[in-house]
């Protein structure tokens, strides 16, 4: 496992080590094909479920880049092979396409030095403009993996797309695979090697349109709600092991002076028992009935994606390596559980990290920023464990 | 007059395209190479800090590293106050100041100026230039204008035309934009070169040019430079020197009405001027060069003047340095 010059070696652990910062350095002329795939990419809308136009122009990329196999699903996936030298195993390295913004979202991207904003580049644009990237990259530096990669841009993970699209990639895809590596813009310090157990929903509160002034009902869907709120803050959480409701959106009514008819509020429960999720989640639709009853409105609670929790432990020789690889690249590891595309991973029994390719912020809204100044450290992280997990250095015993 | 109907026709039908008839890089880069065509991008900039190292980045990494379809990019700078040259250069531009191209002719300041000194400064046998203000830059923005001249070696000018929304507090049209043209420049050439109002959009900032022709011209080095780059190349070439290509949306800033009533005064001097030499009309009197505007200021209207001489650069061909760098005797 040489490359072709003869100057980089992954047989011996120490040797990735030794060579990572090095590695950084020769990334760091080459991070433009990475901002030039992130301002292709990111410029094309994606909203979940309306990720076609993006998986469009990221099937010429693969075909471009001489991937081989390329190929759509029709949860709209796209997937194509890095054929190793030796292609007896599978390394999987997914990022997903879509993203929270409508198309009706201005996606121009500005780029200055030190600095890259705009709708999605962090979550994630930069994540797939990576995966998009990483065939030139390994050519131009001439690492020839001994394994096969396939690389995905997946669909439908985000918010009501419950990751369907790595889950169904995965139970479909006619070869093994035995390590998956999720690929994400933000945070670089981020190594995510467990998925926590999440339920994440909606609860929709519809008062008549006209008011029943003899009801006992609320004179608004925001009141009803608040007190579908106050009940959901009085659901006792333990400490351990570590849970916690989100309470993430709340939309509702139309105008100042118009009293609202319908509320919404997003929610996402976690918690690293799946018997604690399961609890959040009974207490939820009681705090709903109750209310519903007692008020008389029209409640509903639909909750759209579950994700048991799991992962791969904190010794295992995956994680281990990849906190050498931090630590030989003066990054120190942020371990948080994932709670994206890497439980479809965990769920099929196949190690899998996530890791963020730079620092970033405002994420999820329109002004979403990165670094692109540390986009070389954030590669150089993400080939290092690749060439770790090709030379077998990450397999348990 | 049917013989003008059926030429324009003729001509928008053989000489106009979409960029996708140009989605096959690789084969245009073979051709390229076939040809032993040298390419050089000119983006001509003022002040266009936080517009710039979008349009280098992308060009650089797609059309020179990934695609070897241009040679150089050159961003070539009227004196900005900003740090344009600097963050162009930090993504991989050659950058120049436009006075220090051939520095001891007399200085002139305009968009016009960058555009003729590059034909000095760029090495390329076509050269292709860019608006620095466009903010959803794309590869097509290039292959698209040079796509027309590596297949088609008579064509020597290719123009880009848009669907044009306006950008201006992030809302964005459908439509709009090339109110100049419509109102000013489609008509005259209507009344005086019928053929080149097939030009959809004549104004744009966009094109690609041979060298051999661009050298040829002189260069308005204000707000008439595209109109009398087409008005020359048609009187020297005809029609069949010219192409133009759809590139889509292109979302830029949006320009006052004060703003374009400026332009139109220095297209209306350097149409003038042009019409004059080819005796399509005899201006009888000295021109007026104070375009007065006006606005309103407590309650009163104030006139506000502008002097615009749509000053020219002759043909670069004439220049002694450029005849020694290019070895032409």
């Amino acid at each position: 496992m040489n490359d072709v010059l003869g100057t980089r070696s992954w047989e011996n652990f120490q040797d990735i080590l030794n060579g990572a910062v090095g590695l950084a350095e020769e990334l760091k002329p080459l991070q433009q094909f990475v901002l030039a795939n992130l301002i292709l990419l990111g410029e094309t809308p994606a909203p979940t479920f309306g990720e076609e136009r993006r998986m469009q122009l990221l099937i010429n990329r693969f075909s471009e880049v001489g991937l081989q196999n390329v190929e759509n699903d029709d949860k709209s996936n796209i997937f194509g092979v890095l054929h190793g030298s030796e292609g007896k195993r599978n390394i999987a390295v997914s990022a997903h396409m879509d993203t929270v913004y409508p198309d009706s979202t201005d996606h121009t991207i500005s780029v200055q030095p030190g600095l890259v904003t705009g709708a999605g580049v962090a979550d994630n644009s930069l994540g797939l403009a990576v995966v998009a990237s990483l065939p030139d990259l390994l050519n131009r530096l001439n690492i020839r993996l001994k394994n096969n990669l396939i690389l995905i841009g997946t669909a439908r993970s985000l918010g009501r797309g419950n990751s369907e699209g790595l889950r169904s990639f995965l139970s479909n895809y006619k070869l093994p695979v035995h390590a998956g590596v999720c690929v994400e813009g933000v945070q670089l310090d981020r190594l995510s090697h467990a998925s926590i157990g999440i339920i994440r929903g909606e609860v929709l509160v519809r008062t008549p349109e006209e008011l029943d002034w003899n009801g006992f009902g609320n004179t608004s869907a925001i009141l009803t709600l608040n007190e579908i709120i106050n009940k959901i803050t009085d659901i006792p959480l333990p400490r351990r092991p570590r849970s916690s409701i989100i309470l993430g959106q709340v939309r509702a009514g139309a105008a100042m002076n118009k009293r609202a008819t319908k509320a919404r509020l997003g929610f996402e429960a976690r918690s690293e028992s799946a018997g604690i999720v399961r609890e959040i989640e009974l207490r939820l639709k009681e705090a709903v009935s109750e209310v519903a009853s007692k008020t008389g409105d029209d409640i509903t609670i639909d909750i759209f994606s579950t994700r048991q929790p799991g992962g791969i432990s904190f010794g295992h020789p995956l994680v281990r390596a990849s906190r050498d690889i931090f630590d030989a690249l003066q990054i120190k590891p942020r371990y948080e559980p994932s709670t994206s595309d890497l439980a479809a991973f965990i769920d099929r029994g196949i190690p899998a990290l996530t890791l963020g390719m730079t620092t970033g912020s405002n994420l999820q809204m329109d002004d979403e920023t990165i670094d692109p100044g540390k986009i070389h450290l954030g590669l150089a992280k993400l080939l290092s464990v690749l060439m770790a997990i090709d030379g077998g250095h990450c397999e348990e015993h | 007059m049917e013989d003008i109907v059926k030429n324009i026709e003729t001509w928008l039908k053989k000489n106009t395209y979409h960029h996708s008839d140009f989605w096959d890089l690789r084969k245009m880069v073979e051709e390229k190479e076939r040809h032993g065509l040298t390419i050089s991008l000119c983006i001509p900039t003022l002040n266009e800090e936080n517009n710039i190292a979008k349009e280098v980045v992308l060009f650089r990494s797609e059309l020179i590293d990934r695609y070897p379809l241009i040679d150089e990019i050159a961003v070539i700078d009227s004196g900005s106050e900003d740090r344009t040259l600097e963050v162009a250069a930090e993504f991989g531009a050659d950058t120049y100041l436009a006075s220090d191209i051939l520095p001891h002719l007399e200085s002139k300041r305009g968009k016009g100026e960058n555009l003729w000194k590059a034909i000095y400064q760029l090495k390329g046998d076509i050269i292709v230039y860019v608006d620095a203000d466009i903010t959803n830059i794309h590869p097509r923005f290039i292959y698209g204008l040079i796509g027309p001249m590596i297949y088609r070696p008579e064509v020597g000018y290719v123009k880009a035309f848009y669907d044009r929304p306006l950008s201006d507090t992030g809302i964005v049209r459908p439509s709009g934009g090339g109110r100049v043209t419509e109102i000013l420049t489609r008509p005259i050439f209507s009344l005086f070169y019928p053929e080149l109002a097939a030009v959809i959009q004549p104004l744009s900032g966009e094109y690609a040019v041979r060298r051999h022709i661009l050298h040829d011209i002189p260069f308005p080095i204000g707000y008439g430079v595209e109109t009398s780059h087409l008005i020359d190349i048609y009187k020297k070439y005809g029609m069949e020197a010219f192409a133009q290509t759809d590139l889509d949306k292109r979302v830029h800033r949006n320009q006052p009405t004060q703003a374009l009533g400026r332009m139109a005064f220095g297209i209306l001097q350097t149409f003038l001027r042009r019409a004059g030499d080819h005796e399509k009309l005899l201006v009888q009197t000295e021109l007026n060069h104070y375009l007065r505007q006006f606005q309103v200021s407590k309650g009163s209207f104030e006139q506000v003047e502008h002097f615009i001489v749509e000053d020219e650069r002759p043909p670069m061909i004439t220049i002694p340095e450029y005849r020694e760098k290019f070895g032409l005797s």
